[in-house]
């Protein structure tokens, strides 16, 4: 790619732009909707963090000290929907929106309205679930999987709760459509399929997951409204149907749903260690392939949610083998990034050390998941805290460490300041302790028996469970770190090159920083040298 | 900016619409709960009312735009990847439907009959004298005696005016290729009024079940699946003619032309949907 300068367009259009609040709510430029999701996801990040510190506080104790049951197993259940639906899934929307373009060489998202209106669906949805915590009867308790009959017990707030999963399903659906459309239709001339960034091609399959199952959710969810407001049977056995029938349903979205939430992740991953790494990333066709495996078992696996509540020993063995096989991409892929770091010539910098820990904490999360996998044994676990230890593995210092590592690494991209490297190793010390001395505890708790979702517990698991909690509020109170970081170094800070990093090659790297608003409006030549690093 | 070969993919500047259309949408669903709890529809209908706006400028904008040649061959590619991906996340909504049928016949009632020997319990504590046999209306008798719908009636004539309006906006869309514009609006016109044919019907249909057949949305599980696949199914028809209406408009005030005319072949592609999804109704639902 030889140069910038002609590729990015005069800013003749910037004086049409309205100003201020209307700009926002108007715009369709991929960089500031992605600003717009990244903002949304750390206020919701914030406020699905003061929930689970409040479950933390009131299981620091044995007995019941702080809250009420009913509003304990509230927080349990809003604290999962803003985590999953607010949080992380947003996070790597943003990052799809600012990186996607930069990184293919393409002028913006292919529909650039319809990428709007998937963002501002989403603050109004959360609207929705959230306001259903001040109603008669409070927010929904039953758990964010929604079983019925319990969650059909929920009172005004369920329609509400309901139709706000809808318009995150909708919100999602445009999103993948979009990234899609833009992955396939936008590429520049010479970045053919395999020569994309991994974050590229791990969003395609991610948007992909994500069109096949949300309306599935969409369906499942409705049925639920059906059941109780318009009398259908669908979840009822006395009608001839089966409250059982809603798991399956739920989890055939649900197990994919987990991939949608850690295949951007390991894309971010596979552009930060190679970078620290100085060496090419390892093995770049067969983490393809990888993803896209990964991709293909999360359909056929969905059972392994509900060993426990009765299955023809046929289904148990079928669900228990394609979970375990699901090991072996993921293994191509630990493999890969630790051959990519082999005698590599590293340093450890924020965005590399989130990206190391990944690695390592996401490990033990997939060998726990590996136990879980395991029927017999899962009769064990289920609806324990080593469960909650397992999915909290992987989706903290899994998902959300990633999420951590692609801002700290693209943030003088953005902003056009480097970030106070000072504080972001204290972020990352504080939170990568925080997050073990959180969670690792709840293997044991688990294993000895401590069930989920319950306000209180005996008296033996009280050790752990302070510990636990300890650890809670280290992690969340170091996220404070990290949100000065960011309001830092969008404030200021030391002027940061087009590419910052030694080690980086793609071309967002070849844009001036902070990138300006339109970019690569004619498409760059590739370079196949350059291709993907 | 334009000495290289590859034409500029337009990008909009900024538009109102999207986030009428979130406020819309919000209207309509706080609507909708309001509704479900037993409060008046006032905010649904606004937030329908806002949606329709929002259709109308947005599509307007998008119509402008492409009849003032503002779009490239790429962006039409766009759009078509678009609306494919669209139309297969409508195929996954429908199949939760589907699945919720096949698997209450093929699992949870044979469960329930103690026929199947993984879950006798079931059948020997709560429900003894419970047999299964399609339709029914499960164990408990949910809602009371009813008559199943047939499949001969009513609905095979529907497949037969679905397939024909199938057969008729292809027609329409042979014209226009040929730029035979009369061919264009009598296939369109056909099509529509064969959709519109079908919702009628079926709302027919609807209305002999609930009235003379005791036959609901509260009858069971073959109720529940009925009313569901086809109801959504209707409803997709429905927005499918008036699509294809629209389609029909534009047509008589000369939109399209031969070679750029992605608004029409959306139109088409949804249309065949809705087609299959009534193929897999009519032998899943009607007939098996």
């Amino acid at each position: 790619m030889s140069t910038t300068a002609d590729q990015i367009a005069p800013a003749h259009d910037e004086h049409h732009a309205p100003r201020g609040l209307l700009r926002w709510l108007t715009t369709t430029n991929h960089k500031e909707i992605g600003t717009l999701y990244l903002v949304f996801s750390l206020t919701m990040f914030f406020v699905g963090g003061t929930m689970a510190l409040i479950i933390r506080a009131e299981l620091f104790q044995p007995g019941l000290q702080i809250v009420e049951p009913y509003f304990f197993n509230q927080m349990t259940t809003m604290h999962a929907l803003v985590m999953i639906f607010g949080a992380v899934m947003p996070a790597f929307v943003g990052l799809a929106n600012w990186l996607i373009p930069m990184m293919i060489g393409a002028p913006d998202m292919a529909l650039p309205r319809m990428n709007n209106w998937s963002f501002w669906i989403m603050p109004f949805a959360f609207t929705l679930l959230l306001s259903t915590l001040f109603m008669d009867g409070g927010g929904p308790a039953g758990g964010w999987t929604l079983y019925p009959p319990l969650s059909l017990q929920t009172g005004a707030a369920f329609p509400f709760v309901i139709l706000a999963i809808h318009m995150m399903g909708v919100s999602s659906v445009m999103g993948a459509i979009n990234v899609i459309a833009t992955i396939l239709n936008l590429r520049a001339p010479g970045m053919t399929l395999m020569r994309m960034p991994l974050f590229v091609w791990t969003w395609l399959i991610t948007a992909y997951l994500l069109i096949a199952v949300m309306p599935v959710l969409a369906g499942a969810v409705t049925m639920l409204l059906t059941d109780k407001y318009f009398g259908t049977s669908f979840f009822n056995a006395a009608g001839g149907g089966d409250p059982v029938m809603f798991q399956h349903i739920f989890w055939f979205f649900g197990h994919p749903e987990v991939y949608i939430m850690i295949l951007p992740a390991f894309g971010i991953v596979s552009q930060i260690i190679p970078t620290f790494a100085r060496k090419p990333l390892f093995g770049y066709a067969s983490m393809v392939y990888a993803t896209a495996s990964i991709a293909f078992l999360s359909f056929i696996v969905w059972g392994h949610h509900m060993f426990t509540v009765g299955m023809p020993l046929a289904g148990e063995l079928f669900f228990m083998y394609a979970t375990m096989l699901i090991a072996v991409p993921t293994g191509v892929k630990v493999f890969n990034w630790m051959a990519t770091m082999w005698r590599g010539s590293m340093t450890f910098e924020t965005p590399m050390l989130f990206a190391v820990a990944f690695v390592v904490l996401f490990t033990i999360g997939g060998f726990s998941g590996l136990m879980l996998a395991i029927a017999p044994a899962d009769f064990q676990y289920q609806d324990t805290y080593f469960v909650v230890a397992h999915f909290h593995y992987v989706l903290v210092p899994g998902a959300v460490f990633s999420i951590m590592a692609a801002t700290y690494y693209w943030l003088p991209k953005w902003t056009g300041h480097m970030y106070d490297e000072k504080l972001g190793r204290l972020h990352f010390w504080c939170s990568a302790i925080g997050v073990n001395v959180l969670f690792f505890p709840q293997h044991f708790l688990g294993l000895a028996g401590m069930p989920r979702r319950i306000p209180d517990y005996a008296l033996q698991f009280a050790g752990f469970n302070m510990i636990s909690s300890i650890g809670a509020f280290l992690f969340g109170l170091s996220q404070l770190i990290f949100l000065w970081v960011v309001i830092k170094c969008i404030r200021g800070g030391e002027p940061a090159p087009a590419k910052p990093w030694e080690g980086a090659h793609g071309l967002e790297w070849t844009l001036p920083s902070p990138a300006p608003l339109h970019t690569f409006q004619t498409p760059p030549q590739i370079d196949p040298s350059e291709a993907h690093g | 900016m334009s000495t290289t070969t590859h034409p500029t993919y337009y990008v909009p500047h900024s538009s109102p619409w999207p986030i009428i259309g979130a406020v819309g949408l919000f209207t309509l669903m706080l609507g909708g709960a309001t509704l479900l709890n037993g409060g008046h529809a006032t905010l649904l209908y606004i937030g329908l009312a806002i949606l329709i706006t929002m259709m109308f400028g947005w599509f307007g904008n998008v119509i402008h735009e492409s009849r003032s040649g503002l779009y490239s061959e790429q962006m039409d590619r766009s759009f078509r990847w678009g609306m494919g991906w669209f139309i297969f996340s409508e195929v996954m909504f429908f199949a939760a439907f589907f699945g919720a049928l096949l698997y209450a016949r093929e699992f949870a009632l044979p469960w329930l009959d103690g026929t199947s020997s993984s879950k006798p319990m079931v059948h020997d504590l709560l429900w003894p004298h419970f047999e299964d046999s399609w339709p029914t209306n499960g164990p408990g008798r949910v809602g009371g005696h009813f008559e199943p719908m047939s499949a001969w009636g009513l609905p095979a004539l529907n497949t037969l005016i679905l397939l024909s309006s199938g057969a008729t906006v292809t027609w329409a869309h042979w014209g226009l290729l040929k730029d035979n514009r009369r061919q264009l609006c009598l296939g369109l016109a056909a099509t529509v009024l064969l959709g519109f044919t079908f919702v009628v019907l079926q709302a027919v249909e609807y209305s002999h079940a609930m009235h003379e057949m005791n036959l609901t949305l509260g009858s069971g599980i073959y109720g529940s699946t009925f009313y569901m696949l086809t109801g959504f199914h209707g409803a997709h028809v429905t927005i499918g003619a008036i699509i294809l209406l629209v389609m029909l408009l534009r047509s008589l005030a000369g939109h399209f032309t031969p070679h750029n005319h992605f608004g029409f072949e959306a139109a088409a592609w949804y249309w065949h949907f809705v087609d299959v999804v009534w193929l897999g109704l009519f032998v899943f639902v009607y007939w098996l």
